[in-house]
């Protein structure tokens, strides 16, 4: 830590976290927003509205599960719509946080400290909005358990060789993984809210979620240890999630979905999507909390290089696979590019390639990556490219394949629409909570970035 | 059992530096039974304590395993052996179409096995510990830093041991009652 340190002052840019805090004014800073900050009334209508569109979302689904699924826009031969096209924008949403807490933890980028709390929590929460839509997809949702291996009275067990099995497993277990990264690095903070606080609930309720840490080297060690490790495994994991999620298009035969380039592609169309979500909530929560200091020009900047880089391998992954359409001589293949290109579904495509390519160029000028304004615009352009592109996959590929006979139209209802915004709502009212009740960024880790946690020999 | 209504002395320092350069002393005085606290993770202060035995990689490992060999064998069985499936005409022992699953038990097993067997080397949860019992011990998850020596030390003696701490200049010295 402490070379970091040195390297980020000396570089001659903005620094990680702005001169003269203390390890006390740091922890003071982090923890008001929790202990004794009032939750304004901005929050409150904005929570409430969050909370709404949650119960217009377990509206459409409870209206689904007395219907059906025929309450939604999906036909034969568009099987999957919204209810895919939203699990996977999700998901890529969700890997963002683990890219930030993990990946950027092993390559010693110590100014993933202040920002990193608050994206792992958008991980969990993103991948709790995901988790719903396959569940409610399956036609009969209260047989949703049907897909993990239980010993059943029917004898059978699952099909081991079909990739939506194996999304099973990829996305449980990143759940879970996202869920124990999360809280293992909660415990220490817990100990320094169950310190600070002055409430006789908030005490005992800290204090049980702080497994009564007390700061032991011994234990910092072992904690060390684990956290390195533990990163060290989520990050081929939040490789593999995505890379999962791909396979279930690219081992079909569909045109347009089978292809090498899927997994690539699809995991750094997750990371730009989850950096263009990390933005747009960490925009606005530095300016409400007045975090300035923590979340610096410097992580503005750097998640919009971050954003650049994997936009331009995503553009990379459409330029082949328009390449292949033609290159592979295959009709099917080139038929798709130019069903794409100027079929019934023209302008989402072209949109597409507007909101993912062509706009976010707009971030190799530095002065647009040092204004919030400008990257929350971007980043929500990012994020609606990203929804395009998911739907471009599913909804194009499938509705004309290889027989005239069997192609068809896809028209999403208010249903699809009704649940897709309700999700968001979700999502907003889990992260209205969170910046509330936990500390949203990680004080102790924090602390390790001040000149005093240097050891002078 | 009859136990000391001491647990240990404490020792209260400003900055990390002067906590790693007591514990080292303390630790070369003679005294092995001791720990020392601080509101993050400082290096090899660790070690300074007499500590270098760290089981958890050891945890991982075993719980990663024991993952990969679960995921594998759960599919082998259930495919090849239980309810042998003829599904497009593949194999039944299909094995790369396991990888996969068995990946992700691997990772699964491994990370329960980080937090978990972290948390139960360390003996946590543990709500109530003698050294709540001093209240400036609040400022350890803030910004002191802080060095105990239990009285279970066999060179602990309730007045020289305090005069050594002394001579470690600390901010402040407690006596923590258990």
């Amino acid at each position: 830590m402490d070379e970091q340190y040195k390297a980020t002052t000396t570089a001659g840019q903005a620094p990680v976290i702005e001169p003269g805090y203390t390890f006390g004014t740091v922890t003071e800073k982090i923890s008001a927003i929790v202990l004794t900050r009032p939750a304004s009334n901005g929050w409150f209508v904005g929570f409430g509205i969050a909370f709404l569109l949650t119960m217009m979302m377990l509206y459409a689904i409870a209206f689904l599960f007395l219907k059906g699924i025929g309450i939604w826009g999906v036909t034969i031969p568009i099987g999957w719509g919204f209810a895919i096209v939203n699990f996977v924008w999700w998901i890529g949403i969700g890997h963002a946080g683990t890219l930030i807490s993990a990946i950027l933890l092993l390559l010693r980028q110590s100014w993933r400290n202040s920002i990193n709390r608050f994206a792992e929590a958008m991980t969990l929460f993103a991948v709790a909005c995901a988790g719903i839509f396959p569940a409610i997809h399956v036609g009969r949702p209260w047989l949703a358990y049907w897909l993990f291996p239980y010993p059943s009275t029917m004898g059978v067990w699952p099909q081991f060789r079909s990739p939506l099995m194996w999304d099973v497993f990829a996305v449980s277990t990143y759940a879970t993984i996202s869920a124990l990264f999360w809280f293992i690095g909660l415990i220490p903070d817990m100990a320094t809210l169950r310190d600070r606080a002055t409430h006789p609930v908030a005490r005992i309720v800290y204090g049980m979620l702080s497994m009564g840490w007390r700061g032991s080297a011994r234990h910092w060690h072992r904690y060390e240890t684990a956290y390195l490790l533990l990163a060290g495994l989520a990050t081929p994991l939040v490789l593999s999630v995505h890379t999962v999620v791909s396979f279930d298009f690219a081992i079909g035969i569909v045109p347009g979905w089978h292809t090498t380039i899927f997994p690539p592609y699809f995991v750094a169309g997750a990371i730009y999507s989850g950096f263009a979500m990390v933005l747009m909530l960490a925009i606005p929560i530095r300016k409400i909390y007045g975090l300035e200091d923590f979340i610096t020009e410097r992580h503005l900047q750097n998640s919009a290089k971050v954003m650049l880089a994997t936009g331009l391998i995503v553009a990379y992954g459409y330029g082949i696979e328009a390449f292949m359409g033609w290159y592979s001589g295959d009709r099917y293949d080139a038929f798709t590019l130019w069903n794409r290109l100027h079929g019934p579904y023209a302008i989402p495509y072209w949109s597409l390639l507007a909101c993912n390519i062509f706009i976010p160029q707009l971030l190799w000028i530095r002065k647009l990556r040092t204004s919030p304004v400008a990257l929350f615009l971007v980043s929500g352009v990012i994020l609606v490219g990203m929804w395009l592109e998911r739907f471009i996959i599913v909804v194009v590929s499938l509705h004309r394949d290889f027989l005239t006979s069997s192609w068809g139209m896809y028209y999403p209802t208010r249903w699809d629409w009704m649940t897709y915004i309700g999700t968001i709502g979700m999502f907003l009212a889990a992260m209205f909570l969170f910046v509330r009740l936990l500390p949203m960024i990680s004080i102790f880790e924090m602390r390790t970035l001040l000149p005093g946690a240097e050891v002078k020999e | 059992m009859k136990r000391d209504p001491v647990y240990g002395i404490m020792a209260e320092f400003d900055s990390a530096t002067a906590l790693v350069e007591a514990a080292r002393r303390t630790h070369q005085a003679g005294y092995k039974k001791i720990d020392a606290y601080s509101p993050f993770p400082i290096e090899g202060l660790a070690e300074e304590i007499g500590f270098h035995r760290d089981e958890v990689p050891l945890v991982v490992l075993i719980g990663g395993i024991v993952g990969g060999l679960t995921g594998y064998l759960m599919q082998y069985w259930m495919s090849a052996v239980d309810y042998p499936l003829n599904i497009g005409g593949k194999p039944y022992h299909s094995w790369p179409a396991f990888i996969v699953i068995t990946f992700e038990m691997t990772i699964l097993f491994a990370g329960i096995s980080a937090v978990f067997g972290m948390l139960a080397l360390n003996g946590l949860p543990m709500p109530y510990h003698p050294v709540f019992n001093v209240p400036r011990f609040a400022l350890a998850s803030k910004d002191r830093f802080f060095l105990i020596v239990f009285s279970s030390d066999p060179k602990y003696d309730p007045a020289s041991t305090r005069g050594f701490l002394q001579g470690l200049q600390p901010r402040s010295i407690s006596e923590v009652p258990s």
